[in-house]
C-alpha cells in the first residue's frame, strides 16, 4: 500500500532528480582527444543537420562508406535545428557531427557547443590550404578553426530577357553601379494595375542581401574584430536606397505579398510567368530554372559596387564537431572525405548522370574547394544554352571575389538585430536610420556580453 | 478530483473507522492516478521548478548555470522587446478569444438544429483540429496572401479591396486570428454538448411567457451554457497567450520567411523561444516563462472572480 508519507518521499525524490538533471549542464564528457585519438575507421558516426541528401550528397556519403566500411553512419535527415542540437549537447548525447550555416559557427563556438578542430585537423591530415580563404575565415574564431567549409554560394543578378526587351532596356540598365539609373530601370520593368502587381521590376532582396548593398556602398556590417557596425551612415544610405526601390514598386506589403505567390521551383516560375524583371539570387537557382523552364530567356550580370567593380556575397555550410562527440576521429575523417577533391568529382559525376537522364545541362557545383570547382567545371560544364551559360560563368567568376560577413562570437545576435531592423524599416515601423541605430545598440550589447 | 482523494480523511464525517472496502477503493484510486502523478511530477512540476531555479541564473545550456540573483527579472523590466511581445500577445488574445467563442457558438447553434446529420457535420467541424498547426500556418499563408489569396478574391467579389493580411503590420494579428478560427471545432463540440443539456421545458415555459427567439437565447440558452462558455474562455485565453506554432511558421520559422521576421507577429512565446534556442539565454528565457505564468495566473484569477456573477452551475443555486 502506498502511504501518504511514502508517496511524498517518492515524489520529492523524483522532483529532486528531475530538477538536478535539468540544472546540471553538460558536465562529464567533453569528447577530449584521448579516446578520439584513434584512427576513426570503426564505430558509429551520427550527424545532425545534413538534411535529405540529393544525388550530390548521396554520392559523397557513398564515398565515405566506401573509404570507411566499418563506420556505421547514422544520418539524421532533418535540417539543422538549434533546439534539437542544443538539447542533444546539453543532455550529454550529442551527434558526432553537426552540419550548420557558417554564420552560426561564431555563436556556437563562443558558447562552447562546438569544439576547435586545429589539433584534430593536423592529425586527420586535412589541408586547410585546400579551402577558399573566405570560407575558412568564416569558421575561424579567435584564431581557431571550428569547422570544415563545404558549399560556397555566391550572388549575382539574374534577369528576365523578355521583360528587358518589353521595357526597351539592356543588361547595362540593371547594373547596380549607377543607383539612379537602376531606380529608373526598376520603374520601367515594374508592372501593376488596379493595385495588383503583375511584375516586380528589380528585387533588391533585402533584408538577406543587405551585406551586398552595404559593401557596394563601401561598408561592412561586421568589423574584422567581430563587433557590429550596423549604424554606419553608408549602410543606412544603402538600406534607404533599397527601400526606395521597393517603395517605387508598390511598397513592401504588396511587393512581398506578390513575391510570395511565385512558384520558385515549378514550371510556372517567375521567369516563365513574366513576374520579375531582375533580382539578385544564389547560383542554385540556375540549376532549378534549367530543369523547370529551359526555354526562358535568362540573362545575368554581376552585382557591382558603385565604382563598377564586381562584388558578391558568399555563405554556405560547414561540418563541425559538437562538444562531447563520441567518435571525433571518424568525424574528422568524414569532414575530410566529404570535402576532398576526389569526392567532389564523384559527386559531380553523379550530378552529370542525373543531368543526362533529365536531358538537361550541368550548371556547376560551387564548393569551398577551388581545385574541385575548377576540375568539375572543366569536365562537366559545357556550352548549351547561351543565357544559362553566361549565368553559370558569372557564378564561377564570383567565387573568386566574393566576400563573407566577418565571424563574430555574437554573430547570431548581430544577424538577428540587422535583419529585424531592415524588417522594421520595410514595414514602415521605423525609418532606416532609427532602425539601424536600434540594431547597433542591441547587437553591441550582445557583443559586449560575449567579448 | 485527485486532490480530494489524496486529502480524504482516514475517518468518516462522524468519526467512524473507514471500512475495508473504502481502503481498497483508495488503493485502486492511487493505482489509477499514480502514473499520471509520476508523469506530472517528472514532466511538468520538475521542469517548472528547474526553470524557476534557472531563472535566477546565467545559463547557456552548455555550461553549468551561474547564479545572477534577480538580474534576469531586472532585465525583463528594461527589455523593450518584452513590452512589444506582451502587447502583441494581449492584443491578439483580445481579438481572437471573443471572436472564436462567438463563431464556435454560432456553429454549435446551427448544428443543434441540424438533427439527423449533426454527427456528420460535428466530425467535419472537428477535422481541422486534427490538422498539424504548421500545415495550417503554411496553408493560411496562401489563403491570406494580399495579392492573390482566396480570402481577398472573395472580398473582391463583394467589391472590397482586401488588405495585405500577411505583410501589412496593421493586419498581421487579425490575419492570425482568422487563421486560428480554423481550429474552433473543439469548442463547437463542447458548446453543442452544453446546448443539448438545456432542458426543453425551459424553452417551452419561456415561449408560453411570450419570449421571442432572441429573448430565449439570452435568458435561457446563455445562462444554461455559461459553465461551458466560462471553461472555454479560460482555456482559450491561456491558449491565445501561448500563441506560437502558427505565428512562428508564418512569420519566423519557414525557410523562405526565416529572414522576414515581423515585429507585429512577435508573440511572447516566440520571443522566449528566440532567447532560449537562438541566443542560448536559457536563464533569461526561464524568467520570461515565469513572467508569463504570473500574467496568466492573474488573468485567470480575475476571470474566475468576475465569472461568479455570470456563470450558472446547476445545483449550486435555486
Amino acid at each position: 500500500m502506498i502511504t501518504r508519507r511514502g508517496f511524498l518521499v517518492g515524489s520529492a525524490g523524483v522532483l529532486a532528480l528531475s530538477a538536478a538533471s535539468a540544472c546540471g549542464g553538460v558536465g562529464g564528457s567533453t569528447g577530449g582527444g584521448g579516446k578520439g585519438a584513434g584512427k576513426g575507421d570503426a564505430g558509429s558516426l551520427s550527424t545532425q543537420g545534413f538534411g535529405k541528401p540529393d544525388d550530390v550528397g548521396q554520392a559523397r556519403i557513398d564515398a565515405f562508406k566506401s573509404a570507411y566500411p566499418n563506420v556505421r553512419v547514422n544520418l539524421n535527415e532533418g535540417d539543422f535545428d538549434a533546439q534539437q542540437f542544443l538539447s542533444a549537447v546539453a543532455s550529454g548525447n550529442p551527434p558526432d557531427l553537426v552540419y550548420l550555416d557558417r554564420d552560426l559557427v561564431g555563436t556556437y563556438a563562443a558558447k562552447g557547443a562546438i569544439q576547435p578542430l586545429d589539433d584534430r585537423i593536423a592529425r586527420a591530415g586535412i589541408d586547410t590550404g585546400a579551402y577558399r580563404p573566405t570560407a575558412l575565415k568564416e569558421v575561424t574564431v579567435d584564431g581557431k578553426v571550428y569547422g570544415i567549409p563545404e558549399f560556397y554560394n555566391t550572388r549575382n543578378i539574374l534577369v528576365n530577357g523578355k521583360a528587358l526587351k518589353d521595357a526597351g532596356l539592356s543588361l547595362a540598365d540593371v547594373s547596380t553601379t549607377d543607383w539612379n539609373k537602376l531606380h529608373s530601370s526598376a520603374a520601367k520593368l515594374y508592372k501593376a494595375s488596379g493595385g495588383k502587381i503583375s511584375r516586380i521590376g528589380f528585387d533588391p532582396k533585402v533584408p538577406e542581401f543587405l551585406p551586398l548593398w552595404a559593401k557596394a556602398n563601401g561598408a561592412d556590417l561586421v568589423n574584422a574584430d567581430g563587433s557590429p557596425n550596423l549604424d554606419d551612415p553608408k549602410i543606412i544610405e544603402a538600406l534607404t536606397y533599397a527601400l526606395s526601390l521597393i517603395d517605387e514598386q508598390g511598397g513592401w506589403s504588396k511587393f512581398k505579398a506578390f513575391r510570395d505567390t511565385w512558384d520558385l521551383f515549378g514550371a510556372g516560375n517567375e521567369f516563365k510567368k513574366d513576374q520579375v524583371g531582375a533580382f539578385i539570387w544564389e547560383g542554385w537557382l540556375v540549376n532549378v530554372l534549367v530543369q523547370s523552364s529551359p526555354d526562358i530567356d535568362l540573362q545575368s550580370t554581376p552585382f557591382t559596387d558603385r565604382q563598377g567593380r564586381p562584388i558578391s556575397f558568399e555563405n554556405g555550410s560547414a561540418w563541425c564537431l559538437p562538444k562531447g562527440a563520441k567518435n571525433p576521429a571518424a568525424a574528422l575523417n568524414w569532414m575530410k572525405v566529404m570535402t576532398s577533391t576526389d569526392t567532389w568529382l564523384k559527386a559531380a559525376a553523379a550530378r552529370e548522370a542525373t543531368v543526362q537522364k533529365n536531358k538537361s545541362i550541368f550548371t556547376g557545383l560551387f564548393t569551398a574547394n577551388p581545385a574541385a570547382d575548377q576540375q568539375i567545371k572543366a569536365n562537366y560544364v559545357k556550352p548549351g544554352r547561351t543565357g544559362f551559360d553566361t549565368a553559370i560563368q558569372n557564378y564561377y567568376a564570383s567565387t573568386e571575389f566574393a566576400f563573407a560577413i566577418a565571424p563574430s562570437k555574437a554573430g547570431n545576435e548581430i544577424k538577428t538585430a540587422w535583419q529585424d531592423a531592415v524588417n522594421r524599416a520595410l514595414s514602415g515601423q521605423q525609418k532606416p536610420d532609427a532602425a539601424m541605430k536600434q540594431a547597433q545598440s542591441e547587437a553591441g550589447k550582445a557583443f559586449s556580453a560575449v567579448k | 478530483m485527485a486532490i480530494s482523494i489524496l486529502t480524504a480523511p482516514r475517518r468518516g464525517a462522524r468519526g467512524r473507522v473507514r471500512p475495508k472496502r473504502n481502503r481498497q477503493e483508495t488503493r485502486a484510486a492511487y493505482g489509477f492516478i499514480g502514473l499520471w502523478i509520476v508523469g506530472f511530477v517528472v514532466f511538468t512540476l520538475g521542469p517548472m521548478i528547474a526553470s524557476l531555479v534557472l531563472s535566477f541564473t546565467d545559463y547557456n545550456a552548455i555550461d553549468s548555470p551561474k547564479n545572477v540573483g534577480a538580474e534576469n527579472y531586472r532585465q525583463l523590466l528594461h527589455d523593450p522587446k518584452v513590452a512589444k511581445a506582451l502587447g502583441n500577445t494581449l492584443i491578439y488574445a483580445v481579438m481572437y478569444v471573443p471572436t472564436a467563442m462567438a463563431v464556435a457558438l454560432g456553429l454549435a447553434l446551427i448544428l443543434n438544429r441540424v438533427g439527423r446529420a449533426s454527427g456528420f457535420f460535428r466530425t467535419v467541424f472537428y477535422l481541422p483540429v486534427m490538422t498539424p498547426p504548421v500545415a495550417a500556418g503554411a496553408l493560411f499563408l496562401l489563403l491570406l496572401n494580399g495579392q492573390q489569396g482566396l480570402l481577398n478574391r472573395v472580398l473582391r467579389l463583394a467589391g472590397i479591396v482586401g488588405p495585405s493580411w500577411t505583410t501589412d503590420t496593421a493586419w498581421v494579428k487579425p490575419g492570425l486570428a482568422i487563421t486560428m478560427l480554423w481550429g474552433v471545432g473543439g469548442m463547437v463540440v463542447i458548446y453543442l454538448a452544453a446546448l443539448r443539456q438545456v432542458p426543453k421545458d425551459l424553452y417551452e415555459a419561456a415561449a408560453l411567457d411570450g419570449a421571442g427567439a432572441w429573448m430565449r437565447f439570452r435568458r435561457v440558452t446563455l445562462p444554461m451554457i455559461s459553465g461551458a462558455l466560462f471553461f472555454t474562455l479560460i482555456v482559450q485565453t491561456i491558449y491565445a497567450l501561448q500563441m506560437f506554432d502558427q505565428a512562428y511558421t508564418m512569420f519566423f520559422g519557414a525557410q523562405e520567411n526565416s529572414t522576414y521576421s515581423n515585429d507585429a507577429a512577435l508573440f511572447y512565446i516566440i520571443y522566449l523561444f528566440q532567447e532560449a534556442f537562438q541566443f542560448l539565454h536559457m536563464g533569461y528565457a526561464s524568467a520570461l516563462a515565469w513572467l508569463l505564468f504570473l500574467i496568466i495566473m492573474i488573468i485567470t484569477v480575475v476571470q474566475v472572480r468576475v465569472s461568479r456573477r455570470f456563470v450558472y452551475y446547476e445545483g449550486e443555486r435555486d
